[in-house]
């Protein structure tokens, strides 16, 4: 049996959040009598994860997936239900629990932004009470595997995003956490950096072992590197299980693209009662339904003249988009 | 809660030391900016002031030289960096690091300091320049004795800002509470007048505070003016026990409140 290196019960979150109308009237309300109202922002959520799991947490803006990676990494306190991070409770920030743990914000930085990345490496290394021996063998193989062997002795605020998020991401893993927790790391990166950073932590979630949780609106992100994935609506977790099972389970379409030989062809296609995504003079795009298929294609060949044809799925973004949305999946 | 060692320590100070020497400039004019003492003395002498209180001329210049000096070494800035990085968000990839985040402030200071000592050493010659009757050499005893009661002072003024600065999690402005602070330091420090010049009943209240031991304590022992070294080491110690365990307790209390804004 797989160990479960996070284990999630009943997990609440409230903030208290303080609102203001608009306007002098609204400013002077607000100056005399505060008003403060508690938001729930995670919602009685439960999930387990195991020891080398990469899960990718998907949700809209505000969702609460955020919030769910600080309550895990120690950041901030629950409000309510038990959690367990590595066998510990995460808000005790624990000498040995943060050595286990890495956080790595898209928008946060922890390089000195005047001084060259290698003296961030070595400050983190004495903070992990890592050997400067044992420090330099781990900053020479992670530059190595981020290729940023150049850019260690250039400063920060010299460097580009994605040279600063390489070495955002060596600075955080420099003592070989077993959990890392990934807030939207490739926000801002080239589709080049995004690939290259997606690749490193594939190679580092199958040489360590290390379990990934994940957020990120680039859904490649997700697609290439979870299999499975939590969805999070209000605060409220709407799936969780496989990636594949999800997109099967809320896409049980397929486009068919066709390419009819006549004008006449495409027109009568196009009024023969499918549902037709796109058309562009004789290019008919037609959704069909998956259990479908077989009989629908056979009723189309037969009945009209068909030059070519071409079978997609509909993109990943589009399909995860609308479960961003929904409250139940 | 700590985790300090003497590796960690040296680390953050070398690399502190480095980033501030970025700043050399803004430091040198920091250095500069802190030369009040010398406005303060040409108040005092200019006037006679110091008739008063039986303190000779050049007396007085050691005093606000060596009250410069105090100064330049027990500045504390913590509450305002601390609190843009807590409204921020930028503490948080250190709140998940095992080393309490106010040891970068620390460091920070220490480095900052370091970097000051050779202007502090330069406005000095000037000052002696302008002022060659007031050149003195202090024993060794009574300048390690003044070093350390600087350092005493910057850790009271540290402890409290670093207090203060904890409110952010509470208020957010908490620097604006750091302001309520600035009139009484400012003024019963010694940094505009020695405490000496106070009326006595006033006097007999200033010694309960942490106030005279931040600039008029280590000022007077490097000047070689008459003071009591031990109830003067005896408050300053006495203070840091208070501080230290409520900071303790406030960070404690704070980051069970902190909401990682900004991120």
């Amino acid at each position: 049996m797989e160990e479960n290196i996070i284990q999630v019960e009943n997990l609440s979150k409230s903030f208290d959040i303080s609102s203001k109308e608009p306007g002098l009237k609204g400013t002077l309300k607000h100056f005399f009598k505060r008003q403060t109202k508690s938001i729930e922002v995670i919602k009685n959520i439960n999930f387990e994860i195991q020891k080398g799991e990469i899960v990718g947490f998907l949700g809209a803006n505000g969702a609460g997936k955020t919030t769910i990676l600080k309550i895990l990494c120690g950041l901030i306190y629950p409000s309510q239900g038990k959690l367990s991070v590595a066998g510990n409770l995460p808000y005790k920030r624990r000498s040995n629990f943060l050595k286990n743990i890495t956080l790595i914000m898209g928008q946060k930085q922890q390089l000195i932004w005047d001084l060259p990345p290698i003296e961030s490496f070595y400050l983190n290394a004495a903070i992990y009470d890592i050997e400067k021996f044992e420090a330099k063998k781990r900053i020479k193989k992670l530059s190595d595997m981020l290729e940023i062997e150049k850019e260690l002795y250039i400063p920060v605020r010299k460097l580009s995003l994605g040279q600063r998020m390489k070495s955002e991401l060596l600075a955080a893993l420099i003592h070989k956490p077993n959990i890392l927790f990934l807030d939207e790391p490739t926000l801002g990166l080239d589709i080049n950096a995004q690939r290259n950073l997606r690749k490193f932590l594939q190679i580092y979630n199958k040489e360590t072992d290390a379990t990934i949780c994940l957020t990120s609106h680039y859904m490649k992100d997700i697609t290439s590197l979870c299999k499975r994935v939590i969805c999070i609506h209000e605060g409220c977790l709407t799936y969780d299980g496989k990636l594949e099972k999800l997109l099967k389970k809320i896409s049980p379409v397929k486009d068919i693209l066709f390419i009819c030989k006549t004008d006449k062809d495409a027109e009568e296609l196009s009024n023969s009662g499918f549902i037709i995504k796109n058309q562009n003079q004789k290019e008919i795009t037609i959704t069909i339904k998956k259990d479908s298929i077989k009989s629908t294609l056979k009723k189309i060949l037969n009945k009209f003249e068909i030059e070519d044809l071409y079978i997609n799925e509909p993109p990943v973004d589009e399909i995860i988009g609308n479960i961003l949305v929904k409250e139940k999946v | 809660m700590f985790n300090l060692n003497k590796n960690k320590l040296t680390t953050l100070l070398k690399v502190q030391y480095s980033n501030m020497l970025e700043y050399r400039v803004e430091i040198a004019l920091w250095a500069i900016s802190g030369i009040i003492p010398f406005f303060m003395l040409n108040i005092w002498t200019n006037n006679n002031l110091n008739e008063s209180i039986n303190l000779s001329n050049v007396m007085l210049s050691r005093y606000f030289l060596s009250a410069f000096f105090v100064r330049q070494f027990s500045v504390v800035w913590v509450v305002f960096t601390f609190e843009e990085d807590a409204l921020l968000g930028k503490i948080s990839p250190y709140l998940i690091q095992p080393l309490n985040p106010f040891f970068r402030y620390f460091a920070q200071h220490i480095a900052e300091q370091i970097t000051r000592f050779p202007f502090a050493i330069i406005i000095a010659l000037i000052f002696f320049l302008i002022n060659p009757e007031s050149v003195w050499i202090p024993s060794l005893s009574l300048f390690l004795l003044a070093c350390l009661s600087t350092f005493f002072s910057f850790l009271i003024q540290f402890l409290i800002q670093s207090i203060i600065a904890c409110f952010c999690f509470w208020t957010e402005k908490a620097s604006s509470i750091e302001r309520l602070l600035f009139i009484p330091t400012l003024f019963l420090s010694g940094l505009l007048a020695p405490v000496i010049s106070f009326p006595e009943y006033v006097k007999s209240w200033i010694y309960l505070t942490p106030f005279p031991y931040l600039i008029d304590f280590p000022a007077n022992i490097l000047s070689g003016n008459n003071t009591n070294i031990i109830s003067g080491f005896f408050m300053q110690i006495f203070w840091i026990s208070v501080l230290f365990p409520i900071f303790k307790r406030i960070w404690s209390l704070g980051t069970k409140k902190y909401t990682a804004m900004g991120s």
